[in-house]
Order: structure tokens, then C-alpha cells, then sequence
């Protein structure tokens, strides 16, 4: 009897979880291996789905772009590492540094496809800085480096604070012992921070990668795959077929696909990020 | 020395991540010149607001900043409902399958949900949901994350509290809602504006649902007015100021409940 108040207070949630987030990923994935339609009766079809889409030029080009992807991840930790080191510490005004640093992140991904759109013009004022005259958005040759360069743009805040939250639970008396045993700033950092902030940068990796493998919002309102298809990225390619084209076995089978991969890797991760137990 | 040198490292930095803002700010307040000229300039020619009030005149502006309020109201005041009621029993009753549901909900965050909205179109099909607020908010409402913060929220406080209560013979119910959730209003303030910028910058979800453009939130609405006046860049960069103000505002003001949200999640 006991347990009944506890189950009336989680019955609300449960029930949502169970209808938008666990039904999606089952019924979805039965769905890859279907030929389900909203206007006629549902076939098992096997692996149809992915040999199609395995077949499809657009879908190849997006999973090879997902891996080509994978280069922001070094990008954006290192980068959000170095940031928290530049911003962990009580000089003037630090406060409004990191702010400026985060304000990308709590922009929505349409106005940000919006102002990198004015600023990847080709009469835009990037070119005009560099003195260059590309089409950014246009050119297929860097199309996908700029939807590269707007997503690591997007997520360096976000892991700065996560570097910065485990900066600061690095105890001072380590850093202070070490400074009386003669160690340079560097050889602290790197005997003492690092090994510190090892669960914290795994964490991030993973997340990053798994983020990297996913992306697809910022194609959508940079480029939608174009041109010539060089932007598409897999997850894309299941929106786009999913809801432009409407085929949603094949977008669900490309999401499964991306799926495994994504599961591969963050288990290769876990493996050789792990923290070592002395 | 060092110290300059260092300013001038996190200034060169600020100035990345904010010039994209800056530059959409001076070309909405801009009324002469080309807005692609050579050279462009910096800083606003001939600053008004004219460009703001164009896009109040030419698109149902007024109709997305409903929607994008009560989509993002709504949102937050289910979420810190439904999630505090599963976050409390999780942290502080004993019960037959507490493990395994704390396992299930751990389980959503390494699901692969990046495109549930795929299936979640069906269900909200199927439901009759389609063009209301309640099937924009409802996939959104319950998060792993709001949870796990509450949780950790409800299991710092101290036994004594619920004890006494008991005793004087109160109902589990009212040791929620009269003592528990007053404990942990500070968290309450953490979820709930984490989640408000969140549901207002949603993008791809409420585009999927809402099929009229006088129905959609302004994150999906600015891109529509992109769509319809191709060619006015500036009016278009107005309505994007519009768009991101609020969540601006709302991030500089409450700054700490950011970071402490990040620290609690990292936990």
C-alpha cells in the first residue's frame, strides 16, 4: 500500500515518456524494416529500406559528411577548454566575458541560420574582412566547412561552462602545493588540472561526438543540403525524406543507421576515455 | 603587461561571438545605404526604428509573440509540475521498482532522439493534436534533466521535516506541495528558465506541428518572414532582434541560474 502514493506521483511523467520518448525509438525502429505509409496497409519489407538508402547518392554523401563532422570535436573541446582556462579566475569584468561567450547558446538555431546566412553573403561582411570573394553557402567546395564552422560557433559556450564548472572544483591546495615544489604553470596544468578534469572532458568528447554525428538543424536553415547536395548530413537526409518527401521508412532506417553508428563510437569512448582507478 | 595581453585574448574572442549579433542589431536599425554595401559600415546610419515597425505592419508579429509566450508559459509550468511530482517520490519514498524507474528515465538521455519528431508526427496525428499548443508542448514537458535536478533538489532536505509532518498526520500530498516544494524553489527557478529559453528557441518541433503561419511561435515565424520578403534584409534583421531579445534578457539577468544548472547536471 505504501507504494501506491509513490506511483500516483510519477503515473503523469511516466505515461508522457513512455508515449514521446520510448514509443518513438521502438515503433521506429520496427517502422526502418516496413514500408508503412499513412494511405495503405504496412508491409515487412526486411532490409529494402537500407539497401535503398545505401543505394542513394544523397544518403552516402550525408554519412560520409556526418564522419567529415567528427573534425569539430577536437575543435570544440580544445577550444572550450582553453576558454574556461582564459576565463577562470576574478578579473574585472570576467563575468561579462563569459556571458558574451554563452549568449550563442541560448540563441534559437533559426536566427542563428539567419545571421550567418547576412554574414556568409557573398557581399557580405566576412568577405569584406577577408578581402575574398567566396560564396560561402554557395560554393561546394566550403559549404560544408561554414555549416561546420556555425555549429562549433554554437557549441563552444555551452562546453566552456561545463570546463569551467570543473575547473573550479579543483582544489586550491594542489595547485598551491605544487607551486611550493617548484612546477611550472604548464607542468600544473598538465599533472594536475588534466587528471582532474578527466571525467569532465570524457563526458564532453562523448556528447560532442555524439552531437557532431547528429547534427542537421543548422543545415536546415543554413542550406538544406545544398549546393549540389554537399551539405547533406545523414540525420538531414532522414528529416528531409521524412518530412519533405514523406517517406518515412527510409528516413527512419538512415536514423537507425546513425543510431548504431552512434552507439558504436560512444562505446569506443567509454573504453579508452574511461578514468583509471588506482 | 600579461594582464592586457589577456584582456585582449578574451576581447578578440567576445568580438566572435557577438559581431553576428551586432551586425544583424546595426542592419536593423540602419535606414540608408545598401545593406551588402562595399565598404559596409559598423555601426547604424541613420538609426531608426523604422524597420522594427515594418515588421509589426507586414507580418502577424503579434500572433507569433502569443504563441511563442504561451507556448514557452505553458511549457514551463507542466514541466516544473510534472517533473517535481517524479522527482520527489525517486528521491524520497521507498517502493517496490524505484531502481528501475530511475533507470528508464537515465535511459531517454542516451536514446537516440534526435528525430522522434518523425514518430511523434504520427502520434499527435493520431491524438488530433496537430495545429494545437498542447501537441507542440507535450512531447516537451517531461525531461531526464529537469528530474535529475529535482531529485538531487528533494534529497537535500532534511528527514526531520517530513517526519514531523507525518506525525501531525499529513497527507503525502500536502508534505509535497506545502512543504517539499517550497524547500526547493530555488531549483524550481533553475528548471523553469533553463526550460523557458529552451521552449522559446524550440525550432523544428513546433514547425513540424504547426501548419499556419498564424500559429507558429516567432523562432520558426522569423524564418517564414525570411521566406516572404526575401529581399528586405533589414526587416528581416529587425524581426530576428525581435525573436532573440527576450531569451537575451532573460540569459543576462539570470546568469548564476545557468552556470548552477550546468553545475547541478554535471553532478
Amino acid at each position: 500500500m505504501r507504494a501506491l502514493p509513490a506511483w500516483l506521483f510519477l503515473a503523469p511523467a511516466l505515461l508522457l515518456l513512455a508515449v514521446f520518448a520510448f514509443w518513438p525509438v521502438l515503433f521506429g525502429s520496427v517502422l526502418a524494416f516496413t514500408d508503412f505509409s499513412l494511405v495503405r496497409p504496412t508491409h515487412w519489407v526486411g532490409l529494402e529500406n537500407f539497401r535503398y538508402i545505401f543505394d542513394n547518392e544523397m544518403f552516402v554523401t550525408g554519412l560520409k559528411n556526418s564522419l567529415v563532422f567528427l573534425l569539430i570535436v577536437p575543435c570544440v573541446q580544445l577550444g572550450a577548454l582553453a576558454l574556461a582556462v582564459l576565463v577562470n579566475n576574478q578579473l574585472p569584468g570576467i563575468r561579462l566575458f563569459r556571458a558574451a561567450y554563452y549568449v550563442p547558446v541560448v540563441t534559437t538555431v533559426s536566427v542563428v541560420g539567419i545571421m550567418w546566412g547576412f554574414m556568409f553573403h557573398e557581399q557580405g561582411v566576412l568577405n569584406y574582412l577577408l578581402g575574398t570573394n567566396i560564396g560561402w553557402l554557395q560554393d561546394d567546395s566550403v559549404a560544408l566547412a561554414a555549416v561546420m564552422f556555425v555549429t562549433l560557433w554554437r557549441g563552444l559556450g555551452w562546453y566552456m561552462v561545463m570546463y569551467l564548472a570543473a575547473l573550479q572544483s579543483v582544489p586550491a591546495e594542489m595547485q598551491e602545493a605544487a607551486i611550493l615544489d617548484g612546477a611550472s604553470r604548464w607542468q600544473r596544468f598538465w599533472h594536475i588540472t588534466v587528471p582532474m578534469l578527466r571525467p569532465t572532458i570524457m563526458v564532453c568528447t562523448i556528447l560532442s561526438v555524439l552531437g557532431a554525428l547528429k547534427a542537421y538543424q543548422e543545415v536546415d536553415v543554413l542550406t538544406q543540403g545544398g549546393p549540389m547536395n554537399s551539405t547533406f548530413t545523414a540525420l538531414y537526409y532522414a528529416y528531409d525524406q521524412g518530412l519533405k518527401h514523406l517517406k518515412l521508412p527510409r528516413a527512419l532506417a538512415a536514423s537507425f543507421v546513425v543510431s548504431l553508428i552512434c552507439i558504436g563510437i560512444a562505446l569506443l569512448c567509454l573504453r579508452y576515455l574511461k578514468p583509471k582507478h588506482r | 603587461m600579461k594582464t592586457i595581453a589577456h584582456y585582449a585574448l578574451l576581447a578578440a574572442i567576445a568580438l566572435l561571438c557577438i559581431f553576428p549579433f551586432w551586425w544583424t542589431l546595426v542592419t536593423a536599425l540602419s535606414t540608408e545605404g545598401n545593406v551588402l554595401a562595399f565598404p559596409p559600415s559598423f555601426w547604424p546610419k541613420e538609426p531608426s526604428l523604422e524597420n522594427f515597425a515594418e515588421v509589426f505592419r507586414v507580418i502577424p508579429i503579434w500572433a507569433f509573440l502569443k504563441n511563442s509566450i504561451l507556448i514557452t508559459a505553458l511549457t514551463v509550468a507542466w514541466k516544473l509540475v510534472l517533473c517535481s511530482m517524479a522527482a520527489y517520490p525517486l528521491a524520497r519514498m521507498q517502493f517496490r521498482g524505484r531502481k528501475l524507474v530511475f533507470g528508464l528515465i537515465l535511459a531517454t538521455l542516451v536514446l537516440p532522439s534526435e528525430v522522434n519528431f518523425l514518430v511523434n508526427f504520427i502520434t499527435v496525428t493520431e491524438l488530433g493534436l496537430v495545429d494545437t499548443y498542447s501537441g507542440v508542448i507535450l512531447p516537451n514537458v517531461v525531461t531526464a534533466v529537469a528530474i535529475l535536478l529535482l531529485k538531487q533538489a528533494f534529497e537535500e532536505i532534511p528527514q526531520d521535516l517530513i517526519d514531523a509532518a507525518r506525525v501531525d498526520g499529513a497527507s503525502e500530498w500536502t508534505i509535497f506541495t506545502r512543504i517539499m516544494l517550497p524547500l526547493v524553489a530555488p531549483w524550481l527557478a533553475t528548471v523553469g528558465i533553463l526550460t523557458a529559453v529552451e521552449a522559446w528557441n524550440e525550432y523544428i518541433w513546433p514547425s513540424i506541428v504547426m501548419s499556419k503561419p498564424d500559429e507558429f511561435p516567432l523562432s520558426v515565424g522569423v524564418l517564414y518572414l525570411r521566406g516572404t520578403f526575401g529581399s528586405s534584409t533589414r526587416v528581416i534583421a529587425a524581426g530576428t532582434i525581435i525573436t532573440i531579445l527576450p531569451t537575451l534578457a532573460a540569459f543576462l539577468f539570470t546568469q548564476r541560474y545557468f552556470m548552477r544548472g550546468m553545475d547541478g547536471a554535471v553532478k
